[in-house]
């Protein structure tokens, strides 16, 4: 009963921070779901991969795996390149995935780029319960792809709207959270590095392959900062004392 | 492709997808503080990944061809304007994707 209450609170806070990602997983996912079903999959595959895969860009290109001969190492292979960023946000959640029970399973699941961006950064509410609070955003999510694709896959071609440029929700959402992580430190390194590295690898590796090589670049420019980083932030606390 | 081959792939690409979000947690076990390198990525690697987030959703947008990335352009910066006036997640992001709705599909 005790725990009921406590995800009703943590559902309640969560939901509006969710708001942005219904609006663009219900259409991304329909997108994916009429594309399955007019690629010539039943309603029930859009269903079943929304469910258990949940990683947007995977289930898309999946979709020409499932269409090609069958060659389960290359799907192996393509899905983990085209996931390999997931690998930086399990880093970074170390320790806020972790201490909530069965909970953390779900989560580290359910680790999206969208879940973990909300979950990284959302200031969550005195007395709510943080496990609950992060559990409930990545299950909103989880449903509304969910929903989205079972949509496009039972309606399919027959639904037509004037949604062209909706996509551009989830742009506007990373950058808001870019802002707001901007105006929350005191270094912009970091920031900076992960912006000019990606704009100055998409033009050099392409729209489709530039993501690994901008990780492995951050990775490097981060690590061979890392004692001139450390040392200034001492010097920087030290100096807030002063003030 | 037979049936139980189209499940095997998609129990490939579930693998794959759940190999790169589980890892971290395997090769760092709880009850174990991780390496101070390995906590020092997870201190700075977020503000890059945001940045790169934003990168990586704009990766269709050609310069040279088309409407040349202005209404992107333009969107996103009523996004960060109305983000910094008003600090209000959601006006932000409706404000600019209900801009860039009306700029693709009435003006471009």
């Amino acid at each position: 009963m005790e725990e009921k209450k406590k995800w009703k609170s943590a559902l309640k806070a969560a939901f509006p921070h969710t708001i942005p990602i219904f609006a663009g997983f219900w259409f991304l996912g329909m997108t994916y779901g009429i594309y399955m079903n007019v690629s010539g999959f039943r309603f029930w595959y859009p269903m079943l991969m929304s469910l258990t895969v949940f990683a947007g860009s995977a289930e898309f290109v999946a979709v020409n795996l499932l269409l090609g001969a069958f060659q389960p190492l290359e799907a192996l292979a393509v899905t983990l390149m085209i996931n390999a960023r997931h690998l930086f946000y399990g880093l970074s959640m170390l320790d806020r995935y972790r201490g909530n029970g069965w909970k953390d399973f779900y989560l580290i699941f359910g680790m999206c780029d969208e879940s973990f961006s909300i979950n990284y950064s959302a200031e969550i509410p005195e007395g709510i319960d943080r496990g609950w609070f992060m559990f409930s955003v990545t299950l909103l999510n989880h449903f509304y792809w969910f929903f989205g694709a079972a949509l496009g896959g039972i309606f399919g071609s027959w639904i037509r709207f004037r949604t062209e440029g909706l996509e551009f929700v989830m742009t506007a959402l990373f950058v808001v959270i870019f802002i707001e992580q901007w105006s929350k430190e005191k270094n912009h390194f970091s920031s900076l590095a992960g912006l000019g590295i990606g704009l100055l690898c998409l033009p050099v590796f392409g729209a489709e392959n530039f993501m690994i090589p901008a990780m492995l670049a951050v990775l490097a420019v981060l690590t061979f900062f890392r004692s001139p980083l450390k040392r200034q932030e001492p010097a920087q606390r030290s100096r807030d004392k002063k003030e | 492709m037979t049936l139980t081959q189209q499940m095997l792939t998609i129990g490939m690409v579930v693998l794959g997808t759940m190999l790169t979000r589980f890892l971290p947690f395997l090769i760092f076990p709880a009850g174990k503080p991780a390496p101070p390198y390995i906590q020092y990525l997870g201190k700075v690697l977020p503000p890059a990944v945001f940045g790169l987030l934003v990168v990586y959703c704009l990766k269709g947008v050609s310069i040279c061809t088309g409407s040349h990335g202005i209404p992107e352009l333009i969107s996103i910066l009523l996004v960060a304007g109305l983000h910094l006036w008003k600090r209000q997640m959601l006006l932000s992001i409706a404000g600019g994707t209900i801009c860039y709705m009306l700029l693709v599909q009435m003006v471009f």
